[in-house]
């Protein structure tokens, strides 16, 4: 079992029209064993860019404090939010700087752009090599599965509600065939006025 | 062989450790307290590489009481857990990290609500109702999936415990000498017996 397994856990995000989603399962595991199913890997930087952290759960949150840091000195320094292309890249070289002994995780990150709303999407993997989709990202132990399903649901300029239900169906469907991964299901839906959260009912298995 | 589980209810965290301290094939004590009172509402047990074990857990319990005596109030469990956590991410990379499992049970006097936290040497964290580590887990977990409900009573805590501990006596090998029992409240932190007649 590979070290990225060990705990469990899926994100992906999808980009549709003037918006963005983004979903992650709730398990935490050690190994075949699970430890907690309310383990949200979702975390909000602000309230139009989140981050989907899936991997080793020590470095899930050793990253999400870190970004919590650097972004809250971005905001210091430049008064403004950070945008989701400059996040990305901040992703990318906070991951980078631990070439020879990474972080065991794979982020994923939806936003819109602050200023144009531009929906955004990227991936990267556990040293920092960017992935900027037009379509849709997909990270840990349900990736496979998650990108067979989403590229058979997934298609351009959605609205929100219909790229609510595309983006759950994926994951929903995806987690049900990976043990490490499902336990219920958290998505995120970005658009410029509001954020809606809802909490799928999943399969408890 | 080291077991440890820790139950929430409605106003407590009970925190149980198993008393075996053993070296290869031999058992060379059976009433050692494997828990540490880290501060007035919150207690730690350990289980993990010997040595490491104590010295860890010695750490945590003088920083947090030095906490303590500098800001006169105690750290409360959330941010107790989230700085033990760091403490052991941070020795997972280094020359020689700690390899030290815990079980974080605390009363959060804010709130009023009990705070259970699993930690492992990695520097998992997982915030839960009720958990367990070591062989135990595996007997321990499913009995309190079954059997555990949010708001239960001390009196009911401490029958499910009781009902843990039976399970683990029955079904590991290696039986884990006795039990030592703390439960955390709003009062504090005070050692209880799990069963009647015992020492």
């Amino acid at each position: 079992m590979s070290i990225l397994e060990y705990n469990g856990g899926s994100v992906v995000a999808m980009r549709g029209k003037k918006c963005v989603a983004i979903a992650g399962d709730l398990r935490l595991g050690n190994r075949n064993m699970t430890l907690a199913t309310n383990f949200e890997k979702v975390f909000p930087i602000n309230p139009k860019l989140y981050v989907g952290l899936p991997g080793l759960q020590t470095d899930v949150l050793t990253l999400k404090e870190r970004f919590r840091f650097r972004t809250n000195m971005y905001k210091m320094k430049e008064s403004r939010d950070i945008s989701p292309l400059t996040f990305a890249r901040l992703v990318a070289s906070t991951l980078y700087e631990r070439r020879w002994s990474p972080y065991f995780v794979e982020p994923v990150i939806a936003g819109l752009d602050e200023t144009t709303n531009e929906p955004f999407i990227a991936a990267t993997d556990l040293i920092g090599c960017l992935n900027f989709a037009k379509d849709f990202v997909v990270s840990g132990t349900a990736s496979d599965k998650l990108f067979g399903v989403a590229e058979a649901l997934w298609e351009p300029e959605l609205e929100s509600e219909d790229l609510f239900e595309t983006i759950s169906q994926t994951l929903l469907n995806a987690v049900d065939r990976d043990a490490l991964s499902g336990w219920g299901a958290v998505v995120h839906v970005i658009t410029a006025d509001k954020i809606i959260t809802r909490t799928l009912k999943a399969r408890m298995d | 062989m080291e077991s440890s589980f820790a139950i929430t209810g409605k106003d407590y965290t009970l925190i149980v450790s198993d008393t075996s301290a053993a070296h290869s094939i031999v058992r060379m004590k059976d009433d050692e307290d494997k828990m540490r009172v880290l501060s007035p509402h919150l207690v730690m047990a350990y289980n993990g590489e010997p040595g490491d074990t104590v010295q860890f857990a010695e750490y945590v319990q003088r920083n947090l009481r030095l906490y303590g005596i500098r800001n006169n109030v105690e750290l409360r469990p959330a941010a107790a857990a989230a700085w033990t956590r760091r403490e052991l991410a941070d020795s997972l990379r280094s020359r020689s990290p700690y390899q030290v499992n815990l079980l974080l049970a605390g009363f959060d006097v804010p709130s009023s609500r009990p705070a259970l936290y699993w930690i492992d040497y990695l520097g998992t964290l997982a915030s839960v109702p009720y958990a367990a580590h070591g062989y135990a887990s595996f007997f321990v977990t499913s009995t309190l999936d079954r059997y555990h409900t949010p708001g239960a009573s001390l009196e009911e805590g401490l029958e499910l415990a009781r009902r843990c501990a039976d399970e683990v006596e029955k079904r590991l090998i290696v039986s884990g000498g006795g039990w030592k029992v703390r439960v955390v409240d709003r009062e504090g932190a005070r050692e209880i017996k799990l069963r009647e007649g015992q020492a």
